[in-house]
């Protein structure tokens, strides 16, 4: 596993945004929680904190011309594709300005302007979308990537290993992204899960490599050298993220889960605060002033204040509207 | 009929007339590609020749991984291919069910319009003699509940060539289902390119007593006793609804208006089928031109047995729409 990376690999600017972009994700879904709690929000959401440092290192090395699907556990890798808050926020309170028009929510988020061909509700859904996006970019002779972001728990759905299989003979430009927070819903992905998920990468013939999915600049550069291997026509690459996640499967898990992580392992992770840790080493490389870090961090959670109004004021969609949008309109040709 | 001493008629088997749609579509729009198991060679044989042609990488092999090229599909649709994925089997749509039900027929919907998914997904289907469960089966019924999937079942050559030709252009997922019996039928098929709008039914044969509506391989059977009848003076008129989603129920309403009676012949199982829907819109909007209780037939609600009497137990035959319709007149 890639255990240290090479912050001088980045530019000052790249790992500014970068800093940011994880501080986003992590004031939106703290926002999110409360919002829950709070009964504001219809449906349920599964939230990415501790785990930002995956979707923004992978992200970072994408084009906003390249593709992603996403997960249930999407909205990091939404805002690090290039979503806007106040549009993802408005779609989580069911209203028209969302992206979807409300009619998707938190697991059906998609923006294809944005190269977001969804996030899932199923898991392990979006991994054979992506690979199609990925051989329709090759077959078209585009050099678009894809990224296939899925957990622990879709490396055990069947369409995890055929993708592969066939991303690998038809050498596809996707990179599968597994992101290995150590859990499958409430069960300990150990449990369930037989050896390595980086190993499933051999016999499939591409290359695997695990990163510490907690280091934003190692997962930056695993992705970064997978995208390159795939815009050459080299084909895929899976990489397994190590990480954790601090909230549970689902907000409200509570009134029903029970505890079922110990104290010590989630205070270990969050002294692995991915956020922190990379904003230290910013410090310590005089690339960034702690004033600077916390006028990013205020600047931030006022954007997500400013999405909660902009969502809260924003219409529900006409009732009629869930009768709209089911098929394309036909149009006649010659 | 005089212009058509000019040319001779062509009769041309239905799996080439589908062959046909496909060629023409190929050669219409690079972004058509097939996909699917053996597609060059072709076992079933809608796209046999066609790598030949149009070469491996638009007529293309894919590994036996339904759910996983089903779903390929949607994200290869999304960002600009025209996939057209032959199934084989009907069957294997179940393999493949979350991609096409949970994503194929759900993406434009839940993204509130922002995407056109064009993708064709055509199968052999339904009984072919002794096939057994597992490859008899005809999954209509349950597609057409899925909402966000468009339904083509063709009767003739001639159906076979024009909707194979609409559901490519077409910018919505299409199922379209070949019933494998209707393979080898021959019929009339010009060799232009011409399309039939999804959507729009036709009257197959005339007739003033009884409405039957029938569906893919139903079609050829109703006519055969509709023949018959005409002997006995009882003058029956077939609607083929062509595609099931969307559905033509006008056609099929005008049609009760004139005759007052209704049989809709469905080759797939009773519960929910096709014919279910049929029945129920009709009775709903058409109470009032029902001069007697529509009738159903369909299969049995088991799976479709091996050993021939059984089969024959199982599925429709000519004698069960005859008593049907009938029991219309009783």
């Amino acid at each position: 596993m890639t255990t240290t990376s090479a912050l001088k690999d980045l530019s000052q600017d790249d790992a500014i945004m970068m800093l940011r972009n994880m501080i986003r994700i992590r004031r939106f879904e703290e926002k999110l929680s409360v919002l829950f709690k709070r009964g504001k929000l219809p449906g349920f959401v599964h939230l990415y904190t501790g785990e930002e440092a995956i979707a923004v290192g992978a992200c970072s090395a994408l084009r906003t011309d390249d593709r992603i699907t996403s997960t249930h556990r999407g909205h990091g890798h939404l805002i690090a594709k290039g979503a806007r808050v106040d549009r993802m926020m408005a779609e989580l309170f069911g209203r028209v300005d969302g992206y979807c028009r409300g009619k998707g929510g938190s697991m059906h988020i998609v923006s294809f302007e944005l190269g977001i061909i969804g996030t899932n509700g199923i898991v392990g859904g979006g991994i054979p979308i992506g690979t199609g996006s990925a051989w329709a970019d090759r077959h078209l002779g585009r050099d678009n990537v894809t990224i296939v972001f899925f957990g622990d728990g879709a490396s055990n759905q069947g369409v995890f290993f055929e993708s592969m299989n066939i991303a690998s003979v038809w050498g596809l430009p996707v990179i599968f992204v597994c992101e290995n927070n150590g859990y499958t819903e409430w069960t300990p992905t150990s449990e369930l899960t037989a050896g390595n998920i980086v190993d499933r990468a051999a016999p499939m013939g591409i290359p695997g490599e695990a990163v510490d999915g907690n280091d934003v600049v190692a997962m930056r550069f695993a992705v970064e050298r997978a995208v390159e291997r795939a815009r050459k026509g080299e084909g895929p690459t899976l990489i397994e993220a190590k990480s954790y996640r601090w909230n549970g499967h689902n907000e409200g898990e509570e009134a029903f889960a029970g505890a079922y992580r110990p104290d010590e392992e989630q205070a270990a992770w969050r002294e692995r605060d991915p956020i922190l840790t990379f904003g230290e080493r910013l410090v310590e490389n005089e690339w960034l002033s702690r004033d600077e870090w916390a006028a990013i961090d205020s600047d931030e959670q006022a954007q997500i204040e400013a999405a909660v109004e902009f969502a809260e004021n924003s219409p529900f969609p006409d009732a009629e509207e869930a009768l709209d949008h089911l098929f394309a309109p036909s149009k006649e040709r010659a | 009929m005089a212009a058509k001493t000019v040319t001779e008629e062509r009769n041309v088997y239905f799996i080439e007339a589908m062959r046909e749609g496909l060629r023409a579509m190929l050669g219409e729009d690079e972004n058509v590609v097939i996909i699917g198991e053996d597609v060059g060679r072709s076992v079933i044989g809608a796209t046999r020749g066609l790598v030949d042609d149009f070469g491996p990488m638009r007529v293309r092999n894919t590994p036996i991984s339904e759910a996983t090229f089903v779903g390929m599909c949607v994200g290869a649709a999304a960002v600009g291919l025209r996939p057209v994925v032959d199934l084989m089997v009907g069957s294997f749509f179940y393999v493949a069910m979350d991609q096409l039900a949970d994503q194929a027929a759900k993406l434009r919907y839940m993204s509130g319009g922002q995407v056109n998914l064009p993708i064709v997904y055509f199968t052999a289907t339904g009984p072919s003699g002794s096939a057994a469960a597992q490859h008899s089966e005809n999954p209509h019924p349950m597609l057409m509940n899925v909402a966000g999937l468009k339904i083509v079942m063709p009767s003739t050559p001639y159906d076979a060539k024009g909707l194979m030709v609409s559901a490519i252009r077409d910018d919505n997922p299409v199922v379209y289902l070949q019933d494998f019996v209707l393979g080898g039928v021959r019929g009339p098929v010009p060799e232009e390119t011409y399309s039939i709008p999804l959507g729009v039914g036709d009257i197959k044969r005339a007739g003033k007593d009884v409405t039957v509506v029938a569906i893919g391989a139903a079609v050829p059977k109703a006519l055969r006793v509709a023949n018959k009848l005409e002997a006995e003076g009882i003058s029956v008129e077939v609607v083929d609804p062509r595609t099931l989603v969307p559905l033509d129920m006008d056609l099929i309403l005008e049609s009760v208006a004139r005759t007052g009676r209704l049989v809709v012949v469905d080759n797939a199982r009773l519960t929910c089928s096709a014919a279910s829907e049929i029945v129920a819109s009709v009775s709903e909007k058409g109470f009032d031109l029902l001069k007697a209780a529509p009738q159903r037939v369909a299969w049995e609600n088991v799976p479709v047995p091996f050993s021939p009497p059984l089969e024959e137990r199982a599925l429709i035959s000519d004698s069960d729409i005859d008593s049907a319709i009938r029991l219309t007149l009783a």
